[in-house]
């Protein structure tokens, strides 16, 4: 789950980690208000969850409070990177004399936390040169300790002796606290601000793993994904929308992918991906085809290979959503794997013979597809073919 | 022979009374592998399938001799039973579950390093030696014994490649899942190690799919190996993922594509497979069969 700035800010705050003076406002008064507390000049910056911020002119700078509250009105209102500006964040702007730049992620390859940090911070991050960046992995069971802070200051080109040196230290402890009690996979904080003899976090770009956030309760949520995605992350299935018009259903992410790679071998276009995942019920798999057919697909496949998915589930599932629902495209189903004798079975009762291999289930997929749009575009034959694709249809059911 | 796991391999099953412990035991010892002990909170003290259940796995360690344990305990739990499976002295531990925090994640993995144990997981199907052990949830009818190790980031997907394999009389020494997350026990190149040493394994299947650089790093290894090796890449025509955030950009530094994983493959001499089922022809001609 990525934080807007400001929340981030706020974790920050909490864990006694520098930021500029501000807060988050939603109207250009709010944000007059903020600058009239503040007495000096702000910054007024677009909280959406997107980099480029800078770039698509989601900053602005005033000097008093009708300067902030135009600001504020124009910001508003725009959109970046088609995500609309709903709320700012108004700070004091700060005196810079230096921009660094730092962050805590986590190293898949290494299996454990690795810290960036450059002296040359608050540019895009992609755009430093490899030899400009610190790296250093921080073992899980020592976690930060001052020695391994103290390399990296130095290895920045901070002397010991700068009144800066101190702070930063302390500042990385702080940051990898953070990381760890709020079950973060990214804190970044670019650029991070020597301003006179303080070190302050101008960004804030915190990230939390998804699968902690139950035990994250004080944390807030955003929710970034459409209404779509998120009714079928709740039901355990990820969902993605594509170009094509083959409706796509399987269990396991790779499995998913290879049946979207077979499709697309055969010529056929995938309308979704969908991953059913391990053991979807009978409300998830009606919610999963519900997607897929909102896509208007001209054909389906169902793959399905169980192991902790168990064949009879998913059939019985299918049955009973088809049952309810009724079907208006023709679904192939290939279906092997834990209990695949009793899930075939119940596949029968609804006039469905399953596939044993996938490459078979696609040929069919991709056929039925391409027989369809053959339909529409040939009107003087349409009700005959029509009737055809029907045909079809019944037979497979 | 096979790897990791055999015949003589003495299996402890931590949450043997919940539905997927206990469905899933039945279809272990269904496949013949040696569950000599349970662990359940609420269950200890009682026998299940026939096996003893006991409330920790140190007491089970006093009462039998253990090799492995396989985890099927829920996600806000598994960091602690793998710690204690680990604590207690196990050397090879399969982690099942899925949605583990990471920060678990590389709690567990970085104590295993520590006491010298193996960690296959989380979010594996597990492992399976055919026609001798199997630990995890792969359906048993797939699984032959035979001459081809088996690698695999991806459950579903393994069961795909194998199930080919299999329809073509093609038999495996060992399949192992590494695990579908971001911070798992082993890497490829682990388990290549593995079956390069193995006298049985013939050749070598591996599956891989878009994003990461494990395949990369498998790449450089595969370029000693003298055995040869067959891969499937998943996500040829995948849109883009989601980067995780600039930091995580930075590691990865243009790695991840697929044409760049088939490129670093292809010049170690694997034999890269477009679709799942061309795996088994290809291997059919590598053996010579």
């Amino acid at each position: 789950m990525k934080m807007f700035e400001y929340m981030g800010k706020e974790v920050f705050a909490q864990f006694g980690l520098p930021v500029p003076k501000g807060r988050m406002v939603k109207s250009p008064d709010e944000a007059a208000q903020v600058a009239a507390e503040i007495g000096g000049p702000v910054v007024i910056k677009s909280q959406v969850l997107s980099g480029k911020r800078g770039k698509a002119g989601g900053i602005k700078f005033a000097d008093n409070p009708e300067g902030a509250k135009a600001a504020a009105e124009e910001l508003l209102g725009m959109t970046i990177q088609g995500l609309p500006v709903e709320i700012l964040l108004v700070e004091e702007k700060l005196l810079i004399d230096k921009e660094l730049y730092l962050s805590i992620t986590i190293d898949g390859a290494a299996k454990k936390p690795v810290l960036i940090a450059s002296a040359h911070g608050g540019m895009e991050i992609e755009e430093v040169a490899e030899e400009y960046m610190i790296k250093k992995h921080i073992e899980v069971e020592l976690g930060m300790q001052d020695f391994i802070a103290r390399d990296v200051v130095r290895r920045m080109g901070i002397s010991f002796n700068s009144p800066h040196s101190q702070a930063l230290v302390k500042l990385m402890n702080t940051l990898y606290k953070i990381f760890t009690e709020k079950d973060a996979e990214l804190v970044e904080i670019n650029p991070l601000v020597l301003s006179g003899d303080k070190v302050i976090a101008a960004d804030a770009k915190v990230t939390i793993d998804d699968e902690a956030l139950y035990r994250q309760p004080d944390l807030p949520r955003v929710e970034e994904r459409t209404a779509t995605e998120k009714a079928a992350h709740d039901l355990g299935l990820a969902f993605v929308e594509l170009d094509g018009d083959i409706g796509v259903m399987a269990n396991g992410a790779g499995i998913t992918m290879g049946t979207l790679d077979t499709l697309t071998y055969y010529g056929g276009k995938p309308a979704n991906f969908l991953d059913a995942g391990g053991g979807t019920g009978e409300e998830g798999t009606a919610k999963a085809l519900e997607l897929i057919l909102a896509r208007k697909p001209k054909s389906i496949i169902i793959n399905i290979f169980g192991g902790i998915t168990r064949c009879d589930d998913v059939a019985r599932a299918f049955a009973s959503v088809k049952k309810k629902m009724g079907m208006p495209v023709p679904v192939v189903i290939r279906l092997v794997g834990t209990n695949q004798e009793a899930g075939r079975a119940i596949l029968k009762e609804v006039g469905i013979e399953a596939y044993d291999f996938m490459q078979d289930a696609a040929k069919k997929a991709v056929e039925l597809a391409n027989q369809k749009s053959e339909v529409g575009g040939q009107r003087s034959e349409g009700r005959g073919r029509k009737a055809e694709a029907r045909g079809q249809r019944s037979e497979r059911f | 022979m096979a790897i990791i796991i055999d015949e003589n391999t003495h299996v402890i099953v931590q949450g043997i009374s919940g539905k997927q412990g206990l469905f899933h035991t039945q279809q272990m010892l269904a496949y013949g592998t040696k569950i000599v002990a349970g662990t359940s909170a609420s269950k200890g003290g009682t026998t299940l399938e026939g096996i003893p259940v006991y409330d920790n796995v140190r007491t089970a360690c006093a009462n039998h001799t253990i090799d492995a344990s396989v985890i099927f305990i829920p996600a806000n739990g598994a960091k602690d039973a793998a710690l204690e499976a680990l604590e207690a002295g196990i050397k090879v531990v399969v982690v099942v579950t899925e949605h583990i925090p990471v920060h678990d994640e590389m709690a567990v993995v970085a104590y295993a390093k520590r006491v010298g144990a193996m960690v296959i997981g989380p979010n594996t199907f597990g492992i399976v030696s055919s026609g001798k052990c199997k630990m995890g949830i792969p359906p048993n009818p797939f699984f032959i014994p035979g001459s081809v190790g088996v690698v695999a980031r991806s459950g579903t997907l393994t069961y795909e490649i194998v199930g080919n394999l299999t329809a073509q009389g093609i038999g495996q020494s060992t399949v192992v899942g590494m695990g579908g997350d971001r911070v798992v026990g082993l890497t490829f190149v682990d388990v290549l190690k593995e079956f390069e040493a193995d006298p049985e394994t013939k050749a070598v299947v591996l599956i891989g799919e878009i994003g990461g650089n494990a395949e990369e790093e498998a790449s450089q290894y595969i370029r000693e190996m003298t055995k040869p090796v067959v891969a499937y890449i998943a996500g040829k025509s995948a849109p883009a993922g989601k980067r995780m955030g600039h930091a995580g950009a930075i590691i990865e530094r243009g790695k991840g594509t697929y044409q760049g994983k088939v490129n670093a493959l292809t010049e170690a001499g694997v034999k890269v497979a477009e679709l799942p089922f061309e795996v088994a022809e290809i291997i059919k001609d590598v053996l010579g069969r």
